[in-house]
């Protein structure tokens, strides 16, 4: 196996606030290889943002306590002082949010704020900058970049700004994207195309990509490998394969059930996961998923379930039987598929 | 009244009893001006541009479309929050169009709205109960001293628990600010729902609730829903009959499973193939069409089709010349094409 790009080992982000330690990460371990694509698949608050907001040093230990090891071509970023941080991020690591409407300054052409990326990291002149930012917008699909790249950020559709975050996001050629739910904001005919084209530059600049989403349908096409994630732990971890045709965690089944499908027929009821995700100050005992799972028993209340393989690297954190799992799977979960 | 359905209309549910809800070349212009002073007109923004919808009691009808195509204005304007610039609306036989003052208030008791951001519809300095009960003070329809009760009977109903009715919207996640919305709208046992993206900002495991909360209430109060969203898979879950809009106009009509085995309008094409499906195999071997550009500026529509220039099966001089006419297909079916598409073999034998 080749050396990987990024390896997280047993991160924990807890925050302390008023009503107690919020545990947001608690124990994730995964690795990425160069040119992967990973799917991280969690309702809100299981932690998913927080893990690569850490990575990405925009979580720092003044505001939380954090523990674990986060390397990144060899070196433990947590470590690193601020100002190579500050390097590093940008240049090889770059992040995508949800929302392009707020994440551009209103106040600067959307030009110039690509142009300024640039300006901080690398030694070119301003014109210089201007025209690699100019051919940036080109390359991400903005038509006439030369006549965008003058215009503020309110010129601009959802679906073009995404573009212009994305082209911010790799100007500097990274080796890592993280996007963070890039499409939820948008229309479903724009979230293909910036789902395409997140595809097509991860070829073309040989970065490796995150996707953040809590829809499971969203990254069936796009992702190698998908981890799961619940209450700050990664529940269930396999490639795409493996989620979709066989899946080991009652919480993923919930998620697969949950969706909408065009091709199931109409009025067909949905079978949503019970109740909410827990407080992550007050996480239940035992299995955090115990109180929604329905297929709950003694074991799943009082011990918590360690992620394990179970074949090659699929691997899911439930106190199921192998066989149980790939029976409910099968008798209960394919079926309504 | 006598009931005229016109051919473009599809069998209904129920269609003895005639449309809750009928418009009839429906238009919304917003003006443009320009000038501090003198304030000339210098344009139109042709957000709703004729549309004819019948919407018959007990049915949902799903309306799809993109940002933009004006699906959220024609919403606003059923609901008489703004007035139609041409056009007539009717709801339950009875021409609403120009209704103005108490008979307009009267007529809001029977047709609300539940809207998107359920973090921007709250206000936040009430409490729920106080929200969930507003429909009654205004309206009287129940003695003060039972709102109480009423509330948390609603607050129930919806899956919320009623010692919640002294809490405040931000002490609840976006689901249950949703469930709020949903028990405010039922307060006064309405005819007609309009539900405006009620699921488009909510997690998906969240909106599989929402939508069945809004599958139960319907069958238990007999309501009648016009379902908005940009997502064609969850409006085809919920609809008996899903529109598709594009820049002001309806350009197909269709039940939820003829729309998606036989879509003949390029446009319903286009957002079908769009659509993710959470199934790796099926959506490798799935072709898609993607749309190059935004929706253009309703302001200066295109002329003749209006989805010619990002049509994939464009046909000039034709489709630029001629605007075409919505015209029947399968059952219950409507399209406004001039090149419809072929019934697809592949996804016949797929879906069936």
């Amino acid at each position: 196996m080749p050396e990987p790009l990024l390896e997280v080992r047993d991160l924990r982000v807890h925050f302390p606030t008023e009503d107690g330690l919020v545990k947001a990460v608690d124990g994730v371990s995964f690795s990425l290889q160069p040119g992967e694509t990973l799917g991280v698949v969690g309702e809100s608050g299981s932690g998913k943002s927080v893990t690569f907001l850490t990575v990405m040093g925009l979580v720092t230990s003044d505001q939380a306590v954090i523990e674990g090891e986060v390397i990144f071509e060899g070196q433990d970023l947590l470590k690193l002082p601020k100002d190579e941080m500050r390097n590093i991020r940008g240049s090889k690591m770059s992040m995508v949010f949800q929302d392009p409407m707020t994440s551009l300054h209103p106040f600067y052409k959307v030009g110039y704020q690509i142009a300024e990326a640039i300006l901080t990291h690398q030694s070119v002149g301003k014109k210089e900058a201007h025209e690699q930012s100019v051919e940036m917008l080109g390359r991400v699909g903005i038509p006439k970049p030369r006549e965008r790249a003058n215009q503020y950020p309110h010129e601009f559709s959802g679906g073009m700004r995404q573009r212009a975050m994305i082209a911010m996001a790799l100007s500097l050629n990274p080796d890592m994207l993280i996007a963070d739910e890039p499409t939820t904001a948008l229309d479903v005919t724009v979230q293909a195309q910036i789902l395409d084209l997140i595809d097509r530059l991860r070829e073309e600049f040989n970065a490796s990509v995150v996707i953040i989403t809590h829809d499971l349908g969203v990254v069936a096409e796009h992702c190698d490998n998908i981890q799961v994630m619940y209450a700050g732990k990664i529940v269930e971890f396999g490639d795409r394969r493996d989620i979709y045709y066989g899946s080991h965690h009652p919480y993923t089944w919930g998620l697969l059930g949950s969706i909408s499908r065009l091709d199931s027929a109409s009025k067909e009821r949905l079978q949503p996961i019970k109740g909410l995700p827990p407080s992550l100050i007050f996480v239940p005992p035992g299995c955090a998923f115990h109180p929604r799972c329905p297929y709950v028993f003694d074991r799943c209340r009082a011990e918590i379930p360690r992620l394990l393989p179970t074949d090659g690297h699929h691997a899911s954190a439930c106190h199921l039987t192998l066989s149980d799992k790939e029976r409910i799977f099968n008798e209960e979960v394919m079926v309504r598929r | 009244m006598s009931v005229e359905v016109s051919e473009q209309v599809a069998p209904q549910p129920d269609a003895t009893q005639g449309p809750l809800v009928r418009l009839r070349g429906v238009k919304k212009y917003f003006p443009i001006t320009r000038g501090i002073i003198f304030q000339r007109r210098v344009g139109n923004v042709h957000a709703v541009d004729g549309v004819d919808l019948d919407i018959y009691p007990g049915e949902t009808v799903g309306l799809v479309g993109e940002t933009g195509c004006g699906k959220s204005t024609l919403a606003r304007v059923i609901m008489r929050l703004y007035d139609a610039t041409e056009g007539s609306i009717e709801f339950g036989g009875r021409d609403i169009t120009h209704l103005k003052g108490r008979a307009l208030r009267e007529l809001r008791r029977n047709m609300q709205m539940i809207f998107q951001d359920p973090f921007a519809s709250l206000n936040p300095r009430k409490t729920v109960g106080s929200i969930i009960g507003a429909p009654y003070r205004l309206h009287g329809t129940v003695p003060r001293n039972q709102i109480k009760s009423e509330v948390q009977q609603l607050m129930e109903l919806v899956g919320l628990s009623p010692e919640h009715y002294n809490r405040y919207p931000h002490e609840f996640s976006g689901g249950q600010r949703q469930r709020i919305g949903v028990a405010r709208s039922l307060a006064l046992r309405p005819q007609l729902i309009v539900c405006d993206e009620p699921v488009s900002a909510l997690d998906v495991s969240v909106q599989a609730q929402i939508l069945n909360l809004l599958e139960d209430l319907q069958e238990e109060f007999n309501l009648t829903y016009l379902f908005i969203a940009h997502d064609l898979s969850v409006v085809k879950h919920v609809s008996d009959r899903v529109s598709v809009m594009y820049l002001g106009k309806i350009v197909e009509m269709a039940p939820g499973d003829t729309l998606y085995r036989t879509p003949k309008h390029p446009y319903t094409g286009a957002l079908l193939s769009a659509v993710p499906i959470p199934d790796p195999d099926l959506s490798a071997s799935k072709k898609r069409i993607i749309l190059e550009g935004d929706v253009p500026s309703p302001i200066d529509p295109p002329s003749g089709c209006r989805f010619h220039p990002r049509c994939p099966n464009v046909q000039l001089p034709k489709c630029s010349d001629e605007e075409p006419e919505l015209r029947p297909f399968h059952p219950g079916q409507v399209a406004a094409c001039h090149f419809p598409l072929e019934d697809r073999a592949v996804m016949e034998a797929a879906g069936g």
